[in-house]
């Protein structure tokens, strides 16, 4: 049994997308053959059930779908109050994220940033898009 | 679908010591709680042959049953969290009607309470799913993530805070009628919004106890429960299903699983939501209540939030629901959908005192796993 490289991350399926996160790129699974997009990423597509899936990049772009003040402390990195936000990503999946540098309500368009992390990869968080830019 | 096999019956009811448990071991309390609920069925623990048991120490069922010397010819351990004993009534009911076992025992006991065990902090390594795209973002387990659906459902129908807050009201006013509920104080509105906000928009009395407690129930063949110390209840129908794991991968985050759940069992039952005389909706939190009621088809998609809003649930109410004053008053031990089964007989039967609800014929149990994840839905009717 081989064993497990120094500084992996996530597993066989998972790591493009942290890899991707390394360089601050944020990619999502997409299906060649229906063209939809996935989040998690899976050995196959949810939606057609093909197994022809490539790592695109995605803009980066979402709406927030539902978000949430967390007042009580749950993980050490995170100081409450702060915000846990479900976006959807102009691409279609959703992912669960935080809210930086700006407040935000359901329906409003924010972009990603990266939060840095100890000894893994950067975390893609989101942050409100300033009036007019997209 | 019709259900073309025998009927079947709860022969058998009990609760565990309930609250602050200090005196008992999780085995003895529901060793307790089998042995009265065999006597309520007209049995000893000898004639079980079916185990149907979860969150009692490795192997599912196998320590509750070498504890109370259970060899059993159908064991179940179906992880479907707070819907798990919903779904172990639809288990046990195909297994009993199929001959595959007699006496059906299902039971549970937590000391959740006085082990102060209930974390909202999950395993951070890397290797699951959930600790690389959901635990980093410091999403509080369970409550952030059904404050993220209740948020989603007040933006998509404009549910409000008072709302949510009138289904906490209305089982507190059903716990001050029973005896051993943990919380009887008065509650208002106000001083459900006036408590300390966890997770926007819950706030901490928008929340399930979290005490000591569980129970055991007896599934059993017509002719068994003839031998019945108390009057068996029929189980008319049963349903489950599950959506998601991650709120991420949740289709609709207004939507839960108790939709398909409560068509399943309704339709299995032959019954429609109006039939319903007694409702014990899993309440973890008040929105999973308010989400429940809507689908499972006691009113529209979206109309859950009026609904509750006139105390319709409450003791007077058209649609008496929350009866021992559910998870929010009465007890909370983790799995709580066992107790919801226990109330929902007690009321069947008529025996539940001050809370009796008048003329209950057709009574539902409704539960609810995980992050809004699983549910089970079982209807309940008095012959």
């Amino acid at each position: 049994m081989s064993e497990r490289p120094a500084g992996a991350f996530g597993d066989a399926i998972t790591a493009p997308f942290w890899e991707a996160a390394r360089e601050r790129r944020l990619v999502v699974q997409r299906c060649r053959d229906c063209g939809r997009h996935q989040f998690y990423p899976r050995p196959f597509c949810l939606a057609c059930g093909g197994t022809a899936l490539e790592w695109a990049p995605s803009k980066g772009l979402a709406t927030v779908h539902a978000l949430t003040t967390v007042r009580i402390a749950v993980i050490p990195e995170l100081q409450p109050p702060y915000v846990v936000a479900l976006v959807e990503l102009d691409e279609g999946p959703r992912m669960t994220t935080n809210i930086v540098g700006g407040t935000c309500r359901i329906g409003d368009r924010v972009r990603v940033a990266w939060r840095e992390r100890p000894d893994l990869p950067p975390l893609p968080v989101f942050e409100p898009v300033g009036e007019g830019s997209t | 679908m019709s259900l073309r096999t025998p009927p079947v019956y709860i022969a058998g009811v009990a609760e565990t010591p309930l609250g602050e448990v200090w005196d008992q071991t999780e085995l003895s309390m529901v060793a307790l709680a089998a042995r009265e609920a065999v006597a309520e069925a007209g049995m000893t623990l000898r004639d079980v042959d079916g185990i149907f048991v979860n969150y009692m120490g490795e192997e599912g069922s196998v320590q509750v049953g070498e504890y109370l010397g259970i060899q059993p010819r159908y064991a179940d351990s179906s992880d479907l969290g707070g819907a798990a004993f919903e779904a172990f009534i639809h288990h046990a009911m195909l297994a009993v009607a199929a001959g595959r076992c007699e006496v059906a025992l299902l039971a549970y006991a937590s000391r959740q309470r006085t082990r102060r065990g209930r974390s909202m902090v999950r395993a951070r390594d890397g290797s699951s799913l959930a600790s690389q795209f959901e635990v980093p973002y410091g999403l509080p387990s369970p409550i952030g993530l059904y404050a993220l659906i209740a948020a989603r459902h007040m933006h998509q129908y404009g549910t409000t805070p008072e709302q949510l807050a009138a289904i906490a009201v209305a089982a507190r006013q059903w716990a001050r009628l029973n005896p051993k509920a943990w919380s009887r104080d008065p509650l208002t509105v106000q001083d459900v919004l006036a408590s300390r906000m966890i997770s926007d928009p819950l706030h901490r009395l928008d929340c399930c106890l979290v005490t000591d407690g569980g129970g055991a129930v007896i599934v059993t063949t017509a002719a068994r429960a003839r031998n019945a110390a108390k009057r068996a209840v029929r189980v008319l129908g049963a349903g489950e299903s599950h959506t998601h794991w991650h709120i991420s991968q949740m289709p609709d985050l207004t939507v839960s699983a108790g939709g398909v759940s409560g068509k399943q069992a309704f339709e299995m039952a032959g019954i429609t939501p109006a039939d319903v005389d007694v409702l014990e909706p899993y309440d973890s939190f008040t929105i999973t209540v308010l989400m429940a009621l809507e689908d499972m088809g006691f009113c529209a998609k979206g109309e859950g939030g009026r609904f509750v809003e006139r105390n319709r649930l409450g003791p007077g109410g058209d649609l008496p629901a929350l009866t021992s004053g559910g998870g929010l008053s009465y007890n909370h031990p983790g799995a709580l959908g066992l107790l919801l089964l226990v109330e929902a007989v007690r009321q069947l039967r008529g025996e539940a005192g001050d809370r009796q609800v008048k003329e209950a014929k057709i009574a539902v149990a409704h539960g609810v796993g995980g992050f809004f994840s699983t549910a089970g839905t079982v209807v309940l009717a008095r012959e």
